[in-house]
C-alpha cells in the first residue's frame, strides 16, 4: 500500500514540475488562465444529452495548449484513465435503459443510450482534462493566488496555500506509518480496524502538535492572519488576447456547428 | 461519492456554486470575527491530515473490502462547523485539481454534498444534541454513529437531485435514489464507526483538545434559525428549478414510450416500483411490432435526413481531430526547438 501512495505523490510532485516550466502558455497571468478553463468547461457541459460531433472540436483547446506548453500527453491520458470510476459506474445504464434507436448506419444501428454514454465520456474527459491542464500550466499556488486576486475570501485561500504546504509532510508522515506496521505484522496488507484507528489516532495527535508549533513558529515571524508572496500578477496585453482568442472561439465553437458544415462540405465535393 | 462535470447542466452546477460561494463567505466571515488566528494553521493542517487519512485504509472483516474516513463530521467535531467547512472546501478543491475527482464546474456539487450536510445539518443537529450534556463513550458512539448516517444520506441525496435535474442520465429518479441510498449505507456507518474510533481514541488520550473545541462554542453554536433559512431557500430553488425541467421536458423514456404503444397510462397497473419494469419489457416487446406497422416512407427518409446529419457530424468531427492533433504536435515541435536554442 505505501508504494501505490508513494506513486500518487510523485504524481502530484510531476504536475507540479510540469508547472515550473517556461513556455507562452506558462508565462500567463494564472488569472486568464482560470477564467479561459471555467469558460471551456461551461461550454462543453451546455451541450444537451446527445451531443458528440458538436463536442470533438473542443478538443482542440487541449491540443492546443499541449503543444503550446511541451506537456507530455501520455501522461496526461493516463491520469485520466485512472479517475473517476463514477461516471463510467451511473453512465453505464444508460444504455440498458434508452434503447430507443437513434442513429442508422446501414444495418448498425445504435441506440440513444450508447450515444448518450458516448456523449457522457467526451464530456468527462474535456471537463477533467481541463482541470489537469490548468494546474499543469499554472500550478497550484499560482491558482490559489488568483482566486486571492479575483476576490474569493482571504481565510480560503490561506487555507488552500497552507494545506497545500502541508500535504506532502502529513502524508509522508502517514506513509511512515503504514511501512512500520507492514514491517511488524508480516506485511498484513491493510491494518485491522482497532490498529486502524490507533494509526490515525497517532497521526491526528501529531497533526495538532504541529499545528501548534507551526503557529508558534508563524507568530514570531509576524504572521497577521495572511501569506505574503513575491509572485508578481500583471494583467497585461498577451494576457487580454489569450482571454479574447479563447473566448471567442469557444463563442464560435458553441454557435456553430463546425464538424457538421466541415462534413457537409467534405461529402460535397467527394460527390 | 463524488459528483462529476459530465452528469451537471450549467444551471445545477452554477446554483450550486452560488450555495457553496454563499457559506463559504458565511463561514469566513464567522471565523475572521470569532477566531484568534491559532486556528487557521491548524485548520490547513487538520486539512492536509484528513488528505493522509483517507491514502490510509483498514480491511473490513469478512468483506475483502476496505474502508476509509471521508471526513466532514471529523472536522465539525474538532474545528466547528464554519472552518470545517471551509476547511472541507479547500480538501475538495485538491482533490478536483490533483486527482480531477469530479471537474471545478461538480466542485461546487461537492462541497455542498460533502461539507454542508455534515457539518451545518448533523453535526449541530443530532451530534451536539446527544453529546451536549453529557459526554459518555456510549452517547458518543451513537451521536457519532447517527450523525455520519444522516449527513452522508443527504449528501448522496444531493447527488441523486443534482443529476436528475441535470438529466444526464437515462436513470429514472427513483432507481437512482435507491441506488446510491443503498451504497451509502454501509458507508455511513463505517464513517460513523471510524470517525467515534478517532474521537474517542482522542478523548482518552488528550481530553483537553476535545473541551477546547467544546468550549470554543460561539464559533460552534450556529443559530438553528439561520440554517433553516438555508434550506428552506436551497428547498425553493430545487423545488422550482426541479417543476420547471420536470414540465419542459417530462421523462424521455415515458413520452416515447407513450407514443409508441399507443395506449394511456391507465391501463397499466398503478404500483410505481413495478411500472418502471413493466414499461421497459413492453417498449421491447412492442417496439418490433411497432416498427413493421406503422414504418411508413416519411418514417423512413426522416432517418435517411437525421443519418445524413450525423454522418457529416462525425466526418467534420473526425477532420478538426485529425487537425487538433497535427497542430498539437507541430507547436510541441517548434517549442522543444526553441527551447533547445535558447540553451
Amino acid at each position: 500500500m505505501a508504494s501505490k501512495i508513494d506513486k500518487v505523490f510523485y504524481d502530484i510532485g510531476r504536475l507540479e514540475i510540469l508547472a515550473e516550466q517556461n513556455s507562452p502558455i506558462h508565462r500567463l497571468d494564472p488569472r486568464a488562465k482560470l477564467l479561459v478553463t471555467i469558460f471551456f468547461v461551461l461550454a462543453v457541459v451546455s451541450y444537451g444529452k446527445y451531443a458528440i460531433a458538436d463536442l470533438l472540436p473542443f478538443f482542440l483547446y487541449p491540443a492546443i495548449i499541449i503543444g503550446l506548453a511541451n506537456l507530455p500527453v501520455g501522461y496526461l491520458l493516463k491520469k485520466l484513465l485512472i479517475v473517476s470510476p463514477f461516471v463510467l459506474f451511473i453512465g453505464i445504464f444508460n444504455p440498458f435503459i434508452d434503447r430507443e434507436i437513434m442513429v442508422q448506419f446501414g444495418p448498425l444501428a445504435i441506440s440513444g443510450g450508447w450515444v448518450s454514454f458516448a456523449s457522457l465520456l467526451l464530456r468527462f474527459s474535456l471537463t477533467v482534462g481541463a482541470a489537469l491542464l490548468l494546474i499543469a500550466i499554472t500550478s497550484f499556488p499560482a491558482v490559489c493566488g488568483a482566486l486571492d486576486k479575483m476576490g474569493a475570501p482571504r481565510i480560503l485561500t490561506v487555507q488552500l496555500l497552507m494545506l497545500y504546504r502541508y500535504l506532502f509532510v502529513l502524508v509522508e508522515e502517514g506513509i511512515r506509518m503504514i511501512r512500520a506496521h507492514a514491517l511488524r505484522s508480516f506485511s498484513r496488507r491493510r491494518p485491522r480496524y482497532r490498529i486502524y484507528l490507533q494509526l490515525l489516532g497517532n497521526l491526528l495527535l501529531r497533526t495538532i502538535d504541529r499545528a501548534q508549533r507551526i503557529h508558534l513558529a508563524m507568530l514570531s515571524r509576524a504572521f497577521s492572519g495572511e501569506i505574503k508572496t513575491v509572485r508578481q500578477f500583471n494583467f497585461g496585453r498577451s494576457e487580454l488576447l489569450f482571454l479574447l482568442l479563447a473566448t471567442g472561439a469557444l463563442i464560435t465553437l458553441r454557435t456553430t456547428h463546425l464538424t457538421d458544415l466541415l462534413g457537409r462540405l467534405l461529402l460535397e465535393i467527394s460527390q | 461519492m463524488h459528483m462529476a462535470d459530465a452528469l451537471l447542466s450549467p444551471a445545477v452546477g452554477g446554483i450550486m456554486w452560488a450555495a457553496t460561494g454563499t457559506t463559504i463567505i458565511y463561514c469566513s466571515k464567522k471565523i475572521k470575527h470569532s477566531l484568534d488566528d491559532r486556528k487557521i494553521p491548524l485548520m490547513g493542517v487538520m486539512g492536509a491530515f484528513i488528505f493522509a487519512a483517507q491514502m490510509i485504509n483498514f480491511a473490513i472483516p469478512a468483506t475483502g473490502s476496505s474502508g476509509h474516513l471521508g471526513g466532514g463530521l471529523l472536522l465539525a467535531i474538532l474545528l466547528g462547523p464554519s472552518a470545517a467547512f471551509l476547511t472541507l472546501a479547500s480538501v475538495l478543491t485538491v482533490q478536483a485539481l490533483f486527482f480531477a475527482d469530479g471537474g471545478l464546474l461538480a466542485l461546487g456539487c461537492n462541497i455542498f454534498n460533502l461539507g454542508f450536510a455534515p457539518c451545518f445539518i448533523a453535526y449541530p443537529l443530532i451530534y451536539q444534541r446527544i453529546t451536549r450534556r453529557r459526554l459518555t463513550a456510549g452517547r458518543l458512539l451513537l451521536g457519532t454513529m447517527a450523525a455520519a448516517l444522516v449527513g452522508l444520506q443527504l449528501g448522496s441525496l444531493g447527488v441523486v437531485i443534482q443529476t436528475n435535474i441535470s438529466g444526464m442520465l437515462s436513470l429514472s429518479f427513483s432507481s437512482f435514489l435507491l441506488l446510491m441510498q443503498a451504497i451509502h449505507l454501509p458507508i455511513g456507518i463505517i464513517e460513523g464507526l471510524v470517525t467515534a474510533g478517532v474521537v474517542s481514541f482522542l478523548w482518552r488520550t488528550r481530553p483537553e483538545i476535545l473541551d477546547r473545541t467544546g468550549a470554543d462554542q460561539d464559533l460552534a453554536k450556529l443559530p438553528l434559525r439561520n440554517v433553516l433559512i438555508g434550506l428552506g431557500v436551497a428547498a425553493i430553488l430545487t423545488g422550482g428549478l426541479l417543476s420547471w425541467f420536470a414540465s419542459e421536458n417530462p421523462d424521455g423514456l415515458e413520452w416515447s414510450l407513450l407514443k409508441a404503444t399507443d395506449q394511456p397510462e391507465l391501463h397499466l397497473p398503478a404500483t410505481a416500483g413495478k411500472t418502471r419494469l413493466e414499461k421497459l419489457q413492453e417498449q421491447t416487446a412492442l417496439l418490433p411490432d411497432y416498427g413493421f406497422r406503422q414504418e411508413n416512407q416519411t418514417g423512413t427518409e426522416l432517418a435517411a435526413a437525421k443519418t445524413g446529419t450525423t454522418v457529416a457530424g462525425l466526418v467534420g468531427g473526425a477532420i478538426v481531430l485529425l487537425f487538433g492533433l497535427l497542430l498539437g504536435t507541430i507547436l510541441k515541435k517548434v517549442g522543444r526547438h526553441r527551447g533547445q536554442q535558447n540553451r
